[in-house]
């Protein structure tokens, strides 16, 4: 009964989202406002029956009723409540319904809350928002549907694959999704404003909000992802240019690009046929990421089912969305109104040279991407493209985007002075290269190269603290001055600067873990001692465990340094019968940012068991990096500049503030 | 600046970040690709020793063999042709005789294949799609490979799954 209620109430919701994308957009073309406002309601309606449509699968998943196919294709009675929830969206059917739900509540939030948008504008937002909507409505419904029964229902279910067995399934997928369909939100703005034919600053000023949400969860779930990746898969490795992970990577790059140029457009009246481009290119990789991860073009872990019919759907989906919106944009673009040019020096000119880097890179992650699908359909030969490729490609555009970094919000706009801000810019490069120095003068003779790559990350570290400090007064005034200044920068500012010092501080974390990373593999007997970076490593023994849906051995490591006792690390490895794999689990001790890292082999005849130990340094910088972005991207999202509709801040305070 | 100059800065930057970018990427290109091959388009090709190429098949049954310190040797076969493989480490969790698997690496000049990186992405009824296209191909594949219900193949997962 619940299996067929959810699949009505999808059934229902595609029929609102056909409503929503017709009849508003007619009322704006009559000028009628009734019709307009049909987008509102339909928006919440259909958030309500996509709501109770997932509700209806997670419950199914939680009573564990096997004559639903998706239940019993990837669930198990014995399997921990956590993972009964999270296993909804750990495989195709569930995923894709999580992606509507997500599209549909950011829908319902812009329904919700853009009631300051001019009405034709609103009801063409929604109404493109319904338009993807039924798209992969129809997906779902056609060659996806999670509710579909077994005609003899299984006593068993066949259990989730293991390694989505993991606290990250809940919160790596639901992030990754709300950054991906979050950009939905710009793409449906741009086509509005293409539809419309006109457009302005203020239209940025409501967009970027929306932008820079979908950036803050992007950030948060690649970095997740990559931290589950290292942790779960038993390399110790944390980003391996694997398609599927390019492919969260490239929105990530473009939506980067355009939160920076929906600011020259905000703020300058410039740049807006290519923030419009932007808004499309990034909703169109983020659609191509979806098709890449979920067509099975591309095996992998992520790759939950490989039928060819749902890859020529979301193709269709995919050509029907970029094609048309490019078409359109096509058509439309020189009808809207240039905006002023700026001089190249200028605060305008950095925030152009982000995007052309941003964007170079990313189109290099695309090609790096595609290039080996397509010889493989056109000239009939296999090849991957790895980490290599990107080292020698990504790497130096990112470098140079880096090295640029720190002067950009220092520039002034219209008009900027480079020389006055490589003067105040001066203390942190010094702090660099002093850096630089004393690196390469500990390493002897290593490469060069770490110690210049981590000397620029202090650079960028440095640049924003000297630069927040400059405003403040630090130590040039009372503290108290400098506590008060500092609560009178607007929030942007002090956003920019941590999510800019985010990426020194990820950029030193990569560069130590590559450079210094420790490696120690052996097979071990219990009380042999292995000894990594200045630890001791003594294997105590192996035991058998049983887990609820599983059995695992584990091996329980005593570690010390320099004869003082640290902790016991217990890795240990899980066989899942029902499917009839294992898993790895890993054990992670912290030290600092430093890691420990031990996984396990195979048990060899005599007993002992093969190890494999890391000493990552400073490894968990890649992810505080992210985690201080994403911070930034909030201190912005709470400025109260950027709500739209919010009073304007009384002048007496405003001339406190320093010009930004 | 006049207007034209300042369009030309901004046209002339954009041109030589896509000049920098694309000599990047036509150098990338040439060194660090990494083809697939099978065994059998090894001993057609004759691939030079050193040369890096990703090397797919079925583990020989009974070629396995452990050596001292982690060392191990196996054949990868793929009905036309064998090629020894020589690797040092730890298996994936589901490497087993007679699975598929995909190795990386180069041979050496006795004609073994060093092997540094193997992956066996597969459970019980999973084949790597490399794999399969290739026996595909050749002929040699069977139907109980293939033919399992869809969502038997959501991939036993081992290590290297998501390179």
């Amino acid at each position: 009964m619940i299996a067929e209620a959810g699949h009505y109430a999808l059934v229902l919701a595609l029929a609102l989202a056909l409503i929503q994308s017709f009849v508003p957009v007619m009322g704006a073309r009559l000028r009628d406002p009734a019709l307009m406002n049909v987008a509102r309601s339909t928006a919440l309606a259909q958030l309500l029956f996509v709501g109770a449509s997932f509700v209806a699968l997670v419950t199914l998943h939680v009573n564990s009723d096997f004559s639903v196919a998706n239940v019993y294709e990837n669930s198990h009675s014995m399997k921990p409540l956590i993972y009964k929830i999270t296993g909804v969206w750990g495989n195709h059917e569930g995923s894709m319904l999580l992606w509507v739900s997500i599209l549909a509540l950011f829908g319902g939030l812009v329904a919700a809350f853009g009631n300051n948008l001019p009405l034709s504008l609103h009801a063409h937002v929604l109404a493109v928002q319904a338009w993807i909507a039924s798209a992969f409505y129809l997906f779902i419904l056609i060659t996806s549907n999670p509710f579909l029964r077994i005609a003899n229902p299984p006593i068993e279910g066949r259990d989730l694959n293991p390694v989505l067995q993991d606290i990250g399934l809940a919160v790596h997928p639901p992030m990754l999704y709300l950054g991906y369909v979050g950009f939905s939100i710009s793409f449906s703005f741009a086509i509005a404003a293409l539809l419309e034919g006109r457009i302005d600053a203020a239209w940025a000023r409501w967009v970027r909000p929306w932008t820079l949400m979908a950036w803050i969860f992007l950030t948060l779930g690649i970095a997740m992802g990559s931290y589950w990746a290292y942790y779960e898969l038993g390399w110790g490795g944390w980003w391996f240019w694997d398609p599927v992970e390019n492919a969260s990577l490239m929105p990530w790059l473009a939506g980067t690009a355009l939160l920076h140029s929906a600011l020259v457009m905000e703020k300058r009246n410039a740049l807006k046929v290519w923030t419009i481009l932007l808004s499309i290119l990034t909703f169109s990789l983020s659609l191509l990421g979806t098709f890449l991860v979920r067509s099975g073009v591309i095996t992998s872990v992520h790759a939950f089912a490989n039928d060819p019919t749902r890859g020529v759907f979301i193709l269709l989906i995919l050509c029907l969305f970029i094609g048309g919106s490019l078409s359109l944009f096509a058509g439309r673009a020189t009808s809207l109104k240039q905006g002023g040019l700026f001089a190249p020096i200028s605060r305008e000119g950095a925030l152009v040279l982000n995007n052309l880097l941003l964007t170079v890179a990313c189109a290099v992650v695309l090609f790096g991407t595609l290039y080996p699908l397509a010889m493989e359909v056109l000239a009939d030969f296999k090849m991957s493209v790895g980490a290599p490729f990107y080292n020698l490609t990504f790497v130096p555009l990112f470098a140079l985007l880096l090295l640029a970094v720190p002067f950009g919000p220092m520039l002034a706009w219209k008009r900027g002075d480079l020389l006055g801000v490589t003067q105040r810019l001066l203390a942190a490069g010094v702090a660099g290269l002093v850096v630089v120095a004393i690196i390469w003068a500990w390493t002897r003779g290593g490469s060069a190269l770490a110690p210049l790559a981590i000397g620029l990350g202090v650079f960028v570290i440095a640049g924003p603290v000297t630069d927040m400090a400059e405003r403040t007064g630090l130590f040039r005034l009372p503290f108290a001055t400098t506590l008060h200044r500092a609560r009178g920068l607007p929030r942007s500012a002090w956003g920019t600067a941590f999510a800019h010092a985010g990426l020194g501080v990820a950029l030193i974390g990569i560069v130590c873990e590559t450079t210094w990373n420790s490696e120690y593999i052996a097979t071990m007997k219990p009380n042999d001692v292995a000894e990594v970076a200045g630890y001791e490593l003594k294997l105590d023994g192996l035991l058998e465990r049983q887990g609820p849906n599983y059995r695992e051995m584990v091996a329980q490591f005593n570690v010390s340094s320099g004869g003082e006792a640290l902790s016991l690390m217990t890795p240990s490895k899980r066989s899942f019968t029902t499917r009839g794999s294992s898993t790895t689990e890993a054990a992670l001790l912290t030290r600092g940012a430093s890691q420990l890292y031990i996984s396990l082999g195979d048990v060899t005849t005599e007993g002992a068991i093969a190890v494999r130990i890391y000493h990552k340094p400073f490894v968990l910088l890649i992810w505080w990096g992210p985690v201080l972005m994403a911070f930034g991207g909030m201190l912005s999202l709470s400025d109260r500049r950027l709500r739209v509709g919010a009073p304007k801040p009384a002048r007496a305070k405003q001339r406190l503030q320093p010009a930004e | 600046m006049t207007r034209k100059q300042r369009r030309m800065t901004i046209i002339g930057g954009s041109l030589a970040v896509l000049a920098l970018a694309a000599a990047l990427v036509l150098n990338a290109l040439r060194d660090s690709i990494v083809f697939f091959s099978t065994p059998t388009m090894v001993a057609e090709k004759h691939v030079a020793p050193g040369k890096r190429f990703r090397l797919g098949g079925l583990v020989q049954p009974g070629s396995l063999q452990r050596g001292d310190n982690l060392a191990v040797t196996f054949e990868v076969a793929d009905g036309g042709a064998k090629l020894p493989v020589a690797y040092k480490g730890i298996l994936p969790d589901l490497f087993r005789e007679g699975q598929g698997v995909v190795a990386e690496g180069a041979l050496d000049a006795s004609g073994v294949f060093k092997a540094d990186t193997v992956l066996a992405k597969h459970d019980e009824t999973y084949m790597p799609k490399d794999v399969a296209d290739a026996l595909k191909k050749q002929g040699h594949w069977k139907d109980d490979y293939a033919g399992k219900p869809a969502a038997a193949t959501a991939q036993g997962n081992s290590q290297g799954a998501v390179r």
